[in-house]
């Protein structure tokens, strides 16, 4: 276990390393934020300085080897745009869109799951059959139309629900959370159930496939022979052994929520990662867009690291594996 | 004294589409055990000795439906049983064992929760004395330290192992009917004897009725007191296992006895029943057994009846009476 | 050499003849209604998109033929020279319908070209893969399990930070974004297909490799790329929309779906609902569309299956 936990993470700082290259060529090589940063009409020794000032004049592998020793005390250099380092804008945002993200999250299971279980206990039932017609829906909405759409209904139309901002707000940890308030919550709702439409639809086919995959299974019939409840074979026995796919994708999935987050919050004008990264592209921020990069990539490096480990609480068979 | 299981005239059919008829994997069987004894339930695979044991467990898979008879166990019928008595009924007084011990056990859960489970579905006791039941049902089936290997699952066991955790989860209960379907087919030779052994114990000790389905007569020899042989649904003979094995009356069952590799002698070849199993859903008109039979007469083309003799039954027309070579 | 009859060149890939077994595959494809609405309302969109500039009520990139009068009508409203216009105009006077038509245009164009260029990279790529083992194998499959473990949006979005703002960066992008998936696919049926005794025989015939990757290889693998291929069609078409509503993509003056959905949300809050709905009803009905003609695709071409 604790070997193959220090291979693992030997591979992700490779995957790391590997990565900080590649966002660096890519991002210095083409663009010139020069041409941004500085009033067209600026004389030759004004850019000079401005030049300077942020090392654009020393050779690539100088400002690669800069960056790097940057990255690792946590300093991606400062936004041209903000003039504060990026860093801190980007984590400054990150709870906003954490918070999204895991609410998508909670809806999709919420809703996916006991879907999924009805469509694939009584796959023959006419809402079954609507449930999953409605799964394909689901794929096949673009987010950010179905986006509008929610705005359009239930703020223009109905005035419900709010459909930008994030509403009142609470301190708790030294963050600012929606959740926790009424008025906050009610601006959760829409973007929330908007990025999660489509993983909604993924969790309801995973689990429906799953059930369809577990229940001819000879245990369960024996569970059955055993007299427990048709609730116990169904909660314990089906749902255990399809927990297992269903973590996996959705732990993986969970990286792509926090990048759509990026059009939901362009909709609702929630003010998190996604909103200022779309900002940054626009105006070529270098150092605000590295460093969302460079996040995302430790982000994803962790949750693989997150799902690696409930795999191993779930399934007994990979603890044995992981003991060699 | 009433038997504790009489199954009359069954019929489990596996319809394609509902409210059409389907194939009858059982059809039209009928047998009866008394409490403590042995019923070997033999036949190919196919013939549907399974699906009858699932019948009486109600655990038929879709789309298969028990559509007719009786299964009257201890005076009351299963059949149309409400769902909850039934389940009551499972596991307590009722209990399977299956063919395969690599796939009864659920890979995700501890033995001991799979057995503390199987115990809390009737029993209202305490976490504790849960435990110690299951750990006390493991070490009666030979499994060293049985508390420990308790927090095992089931990956961590042998074949062998896994079956004889399913054998002590049938048993938590003292169930009075046993349905063993080929518990040791997937077995090596060694622990099949050892597990038979455990099983004929059982009936003597606890007065437990057990059904052994399986397709091998040496085993039914060893073990059973009863012997019925089914072929494509029908149950073609039944009788006491000294009768039906030495005078066979059924020309199948006195195939299926020739074929048995100790019958032959030295140096001769495996007798064999000539032809293939029917198609299940295409059987041949009347007996079923009649293409391949080499005393079929005319009358054949019609179901022939059961025919009862003093302590044993079968369904032929023109029985085998001489005695056997 | 000895004399042995050589047999003939081209070892058969396929046992039935070409004809039969696309009338076979036709017919199975018909056996899903579904499926068949799908194809016929794409090849509607496809003839709309084709024929645009003939069918249109007018052109909505010639500044020229739009009215400011005529700004943000309604659908069924008629306009200044009483012309209808159908779905309404936009806030420049644009004709809504002209303008999925012309966006449409742009949406295929963008989504059938990356997938193509990408199902040829990836294709390419995978094969190599496959054929050539060691080295080269390893470092482009790390290369494509590090590129997957990345949701697309993501990939595309870092293209863009990379390359810039437009319609061919948003190709671009997609390809990028694209190629891994076929690769790993085509790898994977390349290696099965590998290891089966028609290579081996081809192999001791001495063919050249080529032959054995386009003749042999190529020919097996072909029946996943299309089925990716068409639903990467839609995703793309997908993505292309979402990133110009991001006003990453198309121009203003030339809009695609998407844009045409941007241009209409800022109307949206204050209900004029027609300017971004419509646009988003014809992206859906075609990425619907292309979906249902894919998954038929996949279920008929699944060798697994046949």
């Amino acid at each position: 276990m604790v070997t193959s936990l220090i291979r693992r993470t030997f591979q992700a700082l490779i995957v790391l390393f590997a990565m900080t290259a590649i966002v660096f060529v890519g991002v210095n090589v083409i663009g010139n934020p020069v041409d941004i940063l500085i009033n067209p009409d600026a004389n030759a020794a004004e850019k000079a300085r401005v030049i300077a000032h942020f090392g654009l004049d020393k050779p690539l592998w100088e400002q690669y080897l800069r960056f790097l020793g940057g990255i690792v005390q946590g300093d991606f250099g400062t936004s041209f745009v903000y003039n504060k380092p990026a860093l801190g804008l980007i984590l400054e945002r990150m709870p906003a869109t954490l918070e999204l993200a895991f609410t998508a999250l909670f809806i999709a299971l919420a809703v996916g799951l006991p879907l999924g279980l009805y469509a694939g206990l009584y796959p023959n039932r006419v809402s079954s059959k609507v449930i999953m017609s409605g799964s394909i829906l689901g794929f096949s909405l673009p987010t950010f139309w179905v986006g509008l759409m929610l705005v359009l209904v239930f703020s223009v139309e109905l005035g419900w629900l709010p459909s930008n901002g994030r509403g009142d707000t609470v301190e708790l940890f030294g963050v600012r959370w929606s959740f926790l308030t009424g008025d906050g919550l009610r601006h959760l709702l829409l973007p929330a159930f908007n990025l999660a439409l489509f993983k909604t639809s993924l969790v309801l086919r995973l689990t429906r496939a799953g059930v369809q995959e577990v229940l001819p299974q000879e245990y369960v019939k024996f569970a059955r022979a055993k007299g427990l409840t048709e609730r116990r074979v169904i909660f314990v026995h089906v749902l255990k052994n399809l927990m297992i796919p269903v973590i996996t994708i959705v732990g993986l999935e969970f990286g792509s929520l926090i990048a759509f987050s990026v059009v939901t919050e362009s909709i609702f004008a929630w003010p998190g990662m996604g909103k200022l990264i779309i900002d940054s592209i626009n105006l070529l921020d270098r150092p605000v867009i590295v460093a969302y990069l460079m996040m995302m990539v430790v982000l994803f490096v962790v949750l693989n690291f997150v799902i690696e480990i409930c795999y191993t609480l779930l399934d007994p068979r990979v603890r044995l594996n992981a003991r060699d | 004294m009433s038997s504790l299981l009489e199954v009359r005239n069954l019929v489990t059919e596996f319809a394609a589409k509902p409210d059409r008829p389907g194939l009858r994997a059982v059809n039209d069987v009928s047998f009866s055990l008394e409490r403590g004894k042995v019923l070997g339930l033999v036949g190919e695979s196919g013939s549907g000795k399974s699906v009858t044991g699932f019948s009486i467990m109600g655990l038929v898979d879709r789309p298969g439906k028990v559509t007719g008879g009786q299964i009257l166990f201890d005076g009351v019928d299963l059949v149309g049983l409400d769902p909850d008595a039934m389940r009551r009924l499972r596991g307590r007084r009722i209990a399977m064992v299956f063919q395969d011990p690599m796939m009864t056990l659920n890979p995700v859960l501890s033995i001991r929760t799979q057995m503390v489970e199987a115990i809390h579905a009737h029993e209202d006791v305490s976490e504790r004395t849960a435990h110690e039941r299951a750990r006390d049902a493991l070490g009666q089936v030979g499994i060293p330290s049985p508390e420990e290997r308790l927090a095992s699952y089931p990956h961590e066991f042998s074949g062998g192992m896994r079956q004889r955790v399913a054998i002590a989860i049938a048993l938590l209960h003292k169930p009075d009917l046993i349905i063993a379907d080929e518990p040791t087919t997937a077995l090596d030779v060694t622990i099949q004897s050892q597990i038979i052994a455990e099983f004929q114990t059982l009936a003597e000790v606890s007065n437990t009725a057990v059904i052994w389905i399986t397709h091998d007569l040496a085993i039914v020899s060893r073990l059973a007191d009863e012997l019925a042989v089914m072929y494509a649904g029908r149950l073609v003979e039944t009788g006491g296992v000294s009768e039906v094995l030495n005078t066979p009356r059924h020309p199948y069952t006195r195939g299926l006895i020739a074929s048995v590799p100790s019958q032959n002698r030295r140096g001769e070849r495996l007798r064999q029943i000539p032809g293939v199993s029917p198609n299940m859903a295409d059987l041949p008109q009347g007996c079923s057994f009649r293409p391949r039979c080499d005393r079929a007469l005319p009358g054949c083309l019609s179901v022939p009846p059961q025919v009862p003799e003093a302590g044993r039954s079968y369904r032929c027309i023109n029985p085998v009476m001489e005695a056997q070579a | 050499m000895t004399d042995l009859p050589v047999p003939s060149e081209d070892l058969p890939v396929h046992a039935e003849a070409p004809p039969a077994r696309f009338r076979k595959r036709l017919r199975q494809f018909a056996e899903s209604p579904g499926a068949v609405v799908g194809l016929i309302a794409l090849a509607v969109i496809v003839l709309v998109a084709v024929l645009a500039p003939l069918i249109s009520p007018q052109n909505p990139y010639d500044l020229m033929q739009l009215d400011i009068m005529d700004s943000r009508l309604p659908p069924g409203s008629q306009s200044f020279d009483g012309l209808p216009y159908l779905l309404g105009t936009d806030s420049q006077g644009r004709d809504i319908l002209s303008g999925i038509f012309y966006g449409l245009r742009t949406s295929l164009m963008v989504g059938v070209v990356s997938a193509i260029a990408a199902a040829i990279i990836g294709t390419a790529a995978g094969l190599l893969a496959a054929y050539l083992g060691g080295r080269t194998e390893t470092l482009l499959m790390r290369l494509v399990d590090l590129q997957l473990s990345f949701p697309t949006i993501l990939m595309a979005l870092m293209m863009l930070a990379v390359l810039g703002k437009g319609v061919i960066n948003v190709v671009i992008a997609l390809i990028i974004a694209e190629w891994a998936t076929y690769a790993r696919t085509v790898r994977a049926t390349a290696l099965v297909e590998r290891e089966k005794e028609y290579i081996e025989a081809a192999r001791c015939l001495r063919l050249p490799g080529w032959r054995i990757l386009f003749r042999h290889l190529l020919p097996n693998c072909l029946a996943s790329v299309i089925v990716i291929g068409t639903m990467q069609v839609a995703r793309a078409i997908g993505l292309e929309a979402t990133l110009s509503f991001l006003g990453l993509g198309a121009s203003v003056t030339e809009p695609s779906l998407g844009m045409l959905i941007s241009n209409g949300y800022q109307y949206l809050l204050s209900g004029l609902y027609w300017i971004s709905f419509f646009p988003g009803i014809a992206l859906l009905i075609t990425i619907v569309a292309i979906n249902l003609v894919g998954d038929r695709l996949r279920d008929i071409l699944n060798p697994r299956n046949s």
